[in-house]
């Protein structure tokens, strides 16, 4: 079973404005070079430098990937992988 | 233009002034596609500063699958500014991530004004928009509104 993947509403235009997609990979960083091959331009949106960019929040279930492993956040069959961006300001 | 009740305004400027001088944020949901803000859902500051507001993220989670499962999305964006006029920061429109919400902000400071302010943010522009307060909605929303 794939891991589903709930894309914002400001990626959708990347991905034929579809609201989730299901891709395959051990962990976020893989999941998301599957994305690219799919839907290219998303990686840059999601990464800078190797790593998740800061404003946008990325939980693998319920949990920011930020407080677990980051990219090498390991996924397993049937997850669910929310990409939000943060909201922020001054 | 935004249309807004007027007891949603009310509950944002309670909201300010309470934490005044942190910022104070928010969002305001309402039926997908209906452009109507209803339910007005407090947001914790994560940054707690007078200059900065971020949504705690793990709030921000439970609240935007919230709005999911009740076919609702962010209608008002909401923060107040401390100590600036309520118009967007450089900070506010290098971090605005959704082109179909209103950003409101609130003077938190009197001195900066008595009125929400309303703006669109859409990649580097900011365009402000007429607010339409309303002492009521349909009778039909009203019962789903929370302020």
């Amino acid at each position: 079973m794939p891991i589903t993947v709930s894309i914002p509403t400001i990626l959708r235009p990347l991905t034929n404005n579809q609201k989730r997609i299901e891709i395959d990979g051990f962990n976020v960083l893989e999941a998301i070079e599957q994305m690219e091959q799919q839907y290219p331009g998303i990686k840059e949106k999601l990464i800078t430098g190797g790593e998740a960019r800061r404003f946008i929040n990325i939980y693998v279930n319920d949990d920011d990937i930020r407080f677990s492993n980051g990219l090498s956040t390991r996924l397993n069959d049937g997850d669910s992988l929310t990409i939000l961006p943060a909201v922020a300001g001054g | 233009m935004l249309t807004i009740h007027a007891k949603l305004v009310e509950a944002m400027f309670a909201q300010a002034r309470k934490d005044h001088p942190v910022e104070t944020c928010g969002v305001i949901a309402g039926p997908h596609g209906s452009n109507l803000p209803l339910r007005l859902i407090p947001m914790r500051n994560a940054a707690q500063s007078e200059t900065f507001f971020q949504f705690d993220p793990k709030e921000q989670l439970r609240v935007w699958r919230e709005m999911e499962a009740r076919s609702e999305e962010p209608i008002v964006i909401y923060h107040s500014h401390t100590n600036t006029p309520a118009y967007p920061s450089g900070t506010d429109v290098k971090y605005a991530r959704e082109p179909r919400c209103h950003y409101v902000i609130i003077p938190a400071d009197s001195r900066y004004g008595k009125e929400i302010r309303s703006f669109r943010i859409w990649d580097g522009m900011v365009t402000e928009e007429r607010v339409r307060v309303r002492n009521s909605y349909k009778s039909e929303w009203e019962l789903s509104m929370v302020a």
